[in-house]
């Protein structure tokens, strides 16, 4: 007996809008297992897990704030991913956004300019697309895969914030820890929700949502991306330029990451530190796929990869989880949905040994 | 006298379509039996059926009188059924005994002294040591032939074995049939070829839309009454539309090179022509020639990047991509439809923004989804596209219907030079009549035609001027009411200049 997949003529709208919550449903009931198999509470660790995150404003404001920078990255990254261009290295371009825009706080402690704060945000823009342009030079010029390049990158960038922090950067007056100078106030941005750390981010990465819809829904140069991801050969017989792509993808990529770097210095970090690779490149990575590549899912996912790292922090407090256990959990709820959208593409089909798959 | 083989009432459905309604089929010992009908008529789920890659989902089969169940290709090669497939099972990086010797037990030194014993005994001459990669397409289908051969089969399947062969090389293979004939083989052929039919075939059974419409001698009935079994109503007329006087240059080839990177693919020589508005000239000449290379180099997807060796409406374009050619009013249909003509994921509303966009469907880099939709449906509408509408997925669509549909987008464009690779493949009989007569048509009202095309009937059917591509070289200008299909048939094996 053989077991085949076979295409489905038509993925079914409502198994579509179903998979997150069925993949979240298993992933719960999995974890209960581990966790229970683990010896701690499986009640406690899924209550901090998936509960406590939504139950006191605090948690809640803290799952806003770290929405922001997933969403964001999420946005530019699913453009390039629709295109097949693979950005994988959000990290560093987040990492030279944000080292970009501390530049003015760091070279100007005292500076008071209202200006200081919309230069910094352009700063890390421009960071973060130099960085990822790099790899859009390096593929259109030698055909260097931007998977390797821009992973690559990302090392790169974070030995140049270690040599930041450790030498000409960091602040003499701060115990020789590696971090900068404490920025002044006109480079921080503004809170959005007084009493919490959210800022304004949230709104720009709302924005940003926004625009990514009309891009890739109502331009046509959207729709060039969406072809060459698509049929490559189709967009070249119809004189879609391949080059075109690659660079706006990147670009694009790196423009939100780098934005999204500055804001993370600018707003609940307030300096420069090591702390600025988190790893919301990585996770802007899995937000854009449980979104399903579309600007309205990863809003969704962004909010609910924001709220697991969250629940995550917590249940490691309170329910005595290991960081590895919180990590499985997640790791759970990726692959039960793209098994589940694997599924709705296609159908298994069990062959007997006198029989063949009916094509 | 028990026949050979014999399908009762067998019936294979896929989804919604049924291939094969109810097929009562005889084949006799020692004949060579025609399958004939038109694409999409079954003739290939039957002969699937045969083999044993399809079980039906009724009836029986018998193999010498006794019911036998075929569960796999294996299961028929071991009564005696061999098939060589219209599309060819070979690894071109292999020897021909070496592909052989995947298949056929034995060692390699005595396979190639029965390859060669074969080939003597039967007309099929090939080199066993030879690389598949270094054989014309008919040699590749006498390695097939061979393979099947060795096996020691009592039925042979031949699916549309002419399809790919030039004229000369058709006679050579008739000769073989019939010398397999002659030892008692029998011999199942497939085609819709009518004339090939009435030459070679005992008895054909005729299949219409997955059920026998008939079964008759082929000598004793005209090509007319076939074509009627086959189509339900009497062939077309052929169209050899009427010379008219030409215009300006549109596309011109001045010397043209190409060094193909690809091993595997053909680089072109010094290719010289000329095309002039209101004229249709034809690209003659088995696939596999260098004709996927020119359609890439005329429609812009590879540059060569030497401008003055393309020339469109007068202007050099060899540095030019595909996007600035089609603005100049070039248009092109090619020959894969889905993944290149066509994205499959995507309707056909945005399948015809993908060339269509510079006419009003986007305004200031929006799409406009009105615009879209009106071009659509008027393509769908003037060219008989069958489908649920403008949101249908392109690759929902049947092959000859996506190709009335990329057809209809690219002439709706009103092109000045207009580019066709293979316009009717895949197309039923029906369509391929109305494609044709689309082309004379523009070509009437002063576009510029070229057509790439290994069917010379249709080339001589709609052409004013040929010329044969034969390993990346191009014949001279061949005037078509002046040239024999033998003439056209030499140049497409190299053979030109001895007998043109």
């Amino acid at each position: 007996m053989k077991l085949t997949m076979i295409r489905r003529d038509r993925a079914s709208r409502a198994a579509m809008f179903a998979a997150p919550f069925i993949a979240l449903a298993l992933t719960i009931l999995s974890s209960l297992v581990l966790f229970a198999v683990l010896g701690k509470a499986p009640g406690q660790a899924l209550y901090s897990l998936l509960l406590e995150p939504f139950l006191s404003w605090y948690a809640f404001s803290e799952v806003l704030l770290k929405t922001a920078p997933l969403l964001l990255i999420a946005q530019g990254l699913a453009i390039g991913f629709r295109a097949n261009v693979f950005n994988i290295g959000a990290e560093g371009q987040l990492v030279i956004g944000a080292i970009a825009a501390s530049a003015l706080p760091v070279w100007y402690p005292q500076g008071d300019v209202p200006l200081m704060l919309p230069a910094m945000m352009v700063m890390g823009a421009l960071g973060g697309m130099v960085w990822a342009g790099l790899a859009a030079g390096l593929r259109t010029r030698f055909n260097a895969n931007e998977i390797l390049v821009t992973l690559m990158l990302t090392l790169i960038a974070t030995q140049v914030l270690n040599y930041l922090l450790l030498g000409p950067w960091k602040d003499p007056m701060g115990f020789n820890f590696p971090q900068s100078v404490m920025f002044p106030d006109a480079a921080l941005l503004p809170i959005l929700l007084p009493g919490t750390r959210v800022n304004v981010s949230i709104l720009i990465a709302l924005l940003a949502s926004v625009l990514a819809y009309v891009l890739m829904r109502h331009r046509f140069s959207g729709f060039q991306l969406l072809v060459g991801g698509l049929a490559p050969r189709a967009a070249s017989y119809a004189g879609f330029s391949e080059r075109r792509a690659i660079w706006i993808s990147l670009l694009l990529g790196g423009l939100a990451a780098g934005l999204a770097g500055a804001a993370e210095v600018a707003g609940p970090l307030g300096q420069l530190q090591r702390s600025v690779t988190s790893g919301y490149g990585y996770s802007a990575i899995i937000v854009a796929y449980l979104g399903g590549l579309n600007p309205l899912g990863i809003v969704v996912s962004a909010f609910l990869m924001s709220a697991l790292a969250i629940g995550g922090d917590n249940a490691m407090v309170s329910a005595d989880l290991p960081v590895a256990a919180v990590f499985v959990f997640q790791g759970l709820l990726l692959v039960y949905y793209l098994a589940a959208l694997t599924l709705i593409r296609h159908r298994i089909q069990v062959i007997r040994p006198d029989e063949k798959a009916i094509p | 006298m028990t026949p050979l083989l014999s399908l009762q009432g067998a019936s294979k459905r896929y989804g919604g379509v049924q291939a094969n309604a109810g097929i009562d089929l005889n084949v006799d010992s020692g004949s060579i039996h025609a399958i004939l009908g038109e694409n999409g008529a079954g003739k290939s789920t039957l002969m699937k059926l045969i083999y044993g890659v399809e079980t039906p989902d009724e009836g029986e089969i018998l193999w010498k009188g006794a019911p036998v169940r075929l569960t796999s290709p294996a299961d028929a090669r071991r009564l005696g059924i061999g098939m060589v497939f219209q599309h060819f099972s070979l690894f071109e990086t292999l020897s021909v005994v070496q592909n052989i010797a995947l298949i056929v037990p034995g060692t390699q030194a005595d396979l190639s002294r029965r390859i060669r014993a074969l080939g003597d005994e039967f007309g099929l001459a090939v080199d066993p040591a030879a690389m598949v990669h270094s054989l014309s397409v008919g040699e590749r289908q006498r390695v097939e032939i061979i393979r099947c051969l060795l096996l020691n089969p009592e039925l042979l399947i031949l699916d549309e074995p002419t399809s790919v062969l030039p004229p000369q090389s058709v006679a050579r293979l008739f000769d073989t049939l019939r010398a397999l004939q002659a030892k008692g083989m029998s011999i199942l052929f497939i085609s819709h070829k009518l004339e090939e039919i009435k030459e070679l075939c005992d008895t054909a059974t005729i299949l219409r839309a997955g059920r026998v419409t008939g079964r008759v001698d082929p000598a004793a009935h005209s090509a007319k009454e076939l074509a009627t079994l086959m189509i339900g109503r009497p062939m077309p007329p052929p169209l050899h539309p009427t010379p008219h006087g030409v215009g300006e240059a549109r596309l011109e080839l001045v010397g043209l090179d190409f060094a193909n990177d690809d091993p595997f693919g053909v680089s072109l020589a010094d290719l010289s022509l000329t095309l002039r508005a209101g004229e249709i000239v034809g690209i003659a000449g088995i696939s596999g020639n260098g004709q996927q290379e020119l359609a890439a180099l005329v429609s812009g997807e590879i540059v060569p990047g030497n401008a003055d060796c393309i020339r469109m409406m007068g202007r050099p374009v060899g540095d030019l991509g595909a996007a600035a050619r089609r603005q100049m009013g070039f248009a092109f249909v090619p020959e894969d439809r889905l993944g290149r003509g066509a994205v499959p994921e995507m309707s056909l509303s945005d399948n015809a923004l993908l060339t269509a966009h510079g006419r009003g469907l986007v305004t200031r880099g929006f799409i406009s989804r009105e615009a879209e939709r009106a071009y659509t449906t008027a393509c769908i509408a003037r060219f008989d596209v069958r489908t649920i509408g403008p949101d249908a997925e392109a690759g929902a669509l049947s092959g000859g219907n996506l190709q009335k549909f990329i057809m209809g987008r690219e002439i709706m464009l009103n092109p000045k030079l207009l580019l066709v690779a293979q316009p009717t493949w895949g197309v039923d009989i029906g369509a391929a009549v109305d494609i044709r007569q689309r082309l004379v048509q523009m070509r009437n009202e002063g576009a510029a035609i070229l057509v790439i095309s290994e069917e010379i009937e249709e080339l001589f059917e709609i052409c004013d001027r040929l010329h044969v591509l034969h390993q990346g070289r191009l014949s001279p200008s061949l005037t078509t009411q002046a040239t024999t299909v033998e003439q056209v048939g030499a140049y497409m094996i190299g053979a030109g200049d001895h007998s043109a």
